[in-house]
């Protein structure tokens, strides 16, 4: 037992759960616990929104795979973090936000900056906590990693009430604690991967359906000797994005609604779909009646709420990806020899033949975002970590920025939230200072959050954004071309800003290219910068991406 | 025609805490479950609490209810009762207006056959007590409406399992 401040015990136990770094703002509510920081080895980085700390909080936790900290006053801040938070949750990232409380007295007077953040943030986070003593919080935080970071992981809220944070009690540190009604089951049940091992023997076009789930588990080596052993073609969802290596001859790339048409044609012609880590959400599976309405699906997910709440599935496997992996591939073995190639591995490879290249890319013009990301891909190296925001820049990326390796692509699936890429290429260059961030971004998403310009700069954090800047909302302008006879409503952004001259007014490099050889050059000379470096790369501002299926339809229905 | 729904009741030990109830109402209303009935009271445990709800629905529906109370980190164990082997009771108040004499004599004929009980007595009113199955308050308050409800409250149903 130690006597100390509620905030001292906050830092001491963030501490003790090996916290480097906490991206936040103060402000009144939450000072006591910016007084000790003042004294601690945490890294605190400043952000200009709190928006934006909880977006590299996020990006932090991805590329890393332990929680990212963010922190943030009551009232207004604790509200600004909510669209991060619930960023966090849809795409299951363990991030834990601290927000600054008025003092236990005032609570549900409607105080000066005082906000309800535990009813707001309840249904985006995992849990959340409001100790309401100094002697809890120890406690509280340990529960708090063990809740973000293990099972399906997910944001956590600590609320601090001013005076908690300020009680002096005796503190207990625990080393382990132990939560009744949380027990996330790892291992699967040894009778379901014998249905599973049964079905997939039998199977002669076995398709691998990989999501989110397999970065998250670490299990991108297991996937690909399952998908070896079986020859069977794997598509990722867009979560699932560089778990499997997507030079693979196995790879499909992504599927869904902005997925290859390699991936959105091939499913259909299987008959047992492996679906690993994903949830059949609406963008990876199209209307859900004409899913592969033929095929048996086994589906893995450490989450049982996830399994049958969108699509009846035929064997259904809680547990971690990985151990879930394992086993599989232990049970099939004994089965299966590897072979070289099969009929449906041709099959597939014929496939990829005659839908390469079958998307139309504009070929007299140079600066269009299809061959600006390839050649990206090109000059980054494989452990370069991308980040994207949100639209037309992410679904190019997606489908023209091949991705080779697991945690080397993050970006905002479920929610789609424009503005997070920036943050969160920074948060992701401070988990991995040893290696290249990259945003690519859209002129209208990185205008969201362009302000953490200053927090890259000051706090010496150098990523680099590719403005695929079209002028446009454009993926708004793409629906309202395709789908509202081209009447443009709200969705012209115009000349401005001039992203050469913002780079340089909070201290970054900007670069305005105009030509793809500019374009290497700029990619170059940003990766040789130790300052954070904007490039702007005018591209046609009525470019659709394709291929695409519009909302609500069956994957098959593809436009291209 | 509209598919006939079958009633379940769900039993949840959930920790005896401030904001339990509101984290369950908020995700039934997040993930659109129509609950019937929801009642929540202490355990032989003191940290312990059971929340008894009821629901309207197809199997699918029960089982991903089950599912998202079992995610909830201060659900302990959640269980759907099997109707067969389970004890089910309800608590309703009902204030009636009470015309006349006759009234009144007949109210208390008809609460003894239901072994209701008068816990309250006006001379233009009466409160009675009624506890039983659902159907039993169900079939009392309809034969109570002749006389004129004046106003009620249901417990909403809490239950336990046999042996």
């Amino acid at each position: 037992m130690v006597k100390m401040s509620g905030a001292h015990a906050l830092i001491e136990a963030l501490y003790k759960e090996k916290v480097d770094v906490i991206f936040g703002l103060p402000g009144g509510a939450i000072m006591p616990v910016y007084d000790v920081i003042l004294d601690s080895k945490i890294r605190h980085i400043l952000v200009r929104h709190e928006q934006s700390a909880a977006h590299m909080a996020d990006g932090y936790a991805r590329a890393s795979g332990k929680p990212g900290i963010c922190m943030a006053t009551s009232g207004p801040g604790a509200t600004n973090l909510v669209t991060g938070i619930a960023n966090a949750y849809m795409d299951s990232s363990p991030i834990i936000a601290i927000t600054g409380q008025v003092p236990r007295a005032m609570i549900g007077k409607d105080a000066f900056q005082e906000t309800d953040i535990i009813g707001v943030t309840t249904p985006i986070t995992k849990y959340n906590f409001q100790p309401r003593h100094a002697s809890e919080i120890p406690k509280t935080v340990k529960m708090a990693f063990q809740i973000a970071s293990t099972g399906r992981p997910g944001p956590v809220v600590i609320d601090l009430p001013k005076d908690v944070q300020t009680e002096v009690a005796d503190m207990d540190f625990p080393e382990k604690v132990e939560i009744k009604g949380y027990k996330p089951n790892i291992s699967p049940h040894p009778l379901q991967i014998e249905k599973a091992t049964e079905l997939l023997t039998k199977a002669e076009r076995p398709f691998i359906l990989a999501g989110g789930g397999v970065i998250i588990s670490n299990a991108s080596q297991h996937l690909q000797a399952i998908a070896e052993l079986l020859l069977a073609p794997v598509a990722t969802t867009f979560m699932g994005k560089g778990c499997f290596p997507e030079n693979h001859p196995l790879s499909l790339g992504v599927i869904g609604m902005h997925g290859t048409l390699e991936a959105n044609k091939s499913i259909f012609e299987s008959d047992v779909i492996l679906a690993a880590g994903m949830r059949f959400s609406d963008r990876s599976t199209g209307k859900l009646d004409e899913f592969c309405p033929d095929a048996k699906i086994i589906q893995i997910d450490i989450d049982p709420s996830e399994i049958g709440k969108n699509k009846e599935v035929d064997v259904p496997i809680v547990g971690d990806v990985n151990k879930t992996f394992i086993e599989l591939y232990n049970s099939l073995s004994k089965h299966l020899e590897k072979k070289e190639s099969s009929l449906w591995s041709k099959r597939i490879q014929q496939i990829k033949e005659e839908h390469k290249d079958k998307v139309r890319i504009d070929k007299e013009k140079d600066l269009v975002p299809q061959k600006v990301l390839r050649e990206l891909r090109e000059i980054l190296s494989h452990d370069t970590i991308v980040t994207t925001e949100v639209g037309q820049n992410q679904m190019w990326a997606s489908l023209y920025f091949k991705v080779y390796k697991p945690r080397t692509f993050i970006s905002s699936g479920g929610l789609g939230t424009m503005g997070f890429g920036f943050p969160a290429a920074i948060g992701v260059k401070v988990a991995r200072p040893d290696v290249p961030v990259f945003d690519i971004a859209g002129d209208g998403s990185f205008t969201m959050t362009a302000n953490s310009l200053a927090t890259s700069v000051i706090e010496k954090i150098p990523v680099t954004v590719v403005i695929l800047n079209n002028c446009m909302l454009g993926m708004v302008a793409q629906w309202q071309r395709l789908f509202y006879n081209r009447r443009y409503s709200a969705v012209e952004l115009g000349q401005y800003p001039n992203f050469v001259k913002l780079a340089e007014a909070f201290g970054a490099q900007g670069l305005r290219v105009g030509s793809i050889d500019e374009f290497k050059k700029a990619v170059k000379q940003a990766l040789k910068s130790d300052v954070t470096t904007v490039i702007d790369v005018p591209i046609p501002s009525e470019e659709n991406v394709f291929p695409m299926i519009p909302s609500g339809k069956g994957l098959k229905e593809m436009i291209y | 025609m509209e598919e006939k729904e079958e009633r379940y009741i769900i039993s949840t030990i959930v920790e005896n805490k401030p904001g339990v109830l509101y984290r369950a109402s908020n995700m039934f209303r997040r993930r659109g479950f129509n609950i019937d009935s929801i009642s929540v009271g202490p355990t032989e445990r003191k940290d312990l609490a059971r929340m008894t709800i009821t629901i309207r629905g197809d199997d699918a529906t029960v089982e991903q209810l089950v599912k998202q109370l079992s995610k909830l980190i201060d659900a302990i164990k959640v269980s759907v009762l099997n109707p067969k082997n389970t004890v089910v009771r309800e608590l309703a108040l009902v204030k009636l207006h009470v015309a006349d004499a006759k009234a009144r004599s007949d109210i208390i004929n008809y609460a003894n056959v239901f072994k209701s009980r008068v816990v309250d007595v006006t001379p233009g009113s009466m409160i009675l007590e009624i506890t039983g199955t659902s159907d039993k308050i169900d079939a009392f308050l309809n034969l109570a409406a002749t006389f004129g409800i004046k106003e009620m409250a249901r417990t909403g149903i809490t239950a336990l399992t046999r042996g």
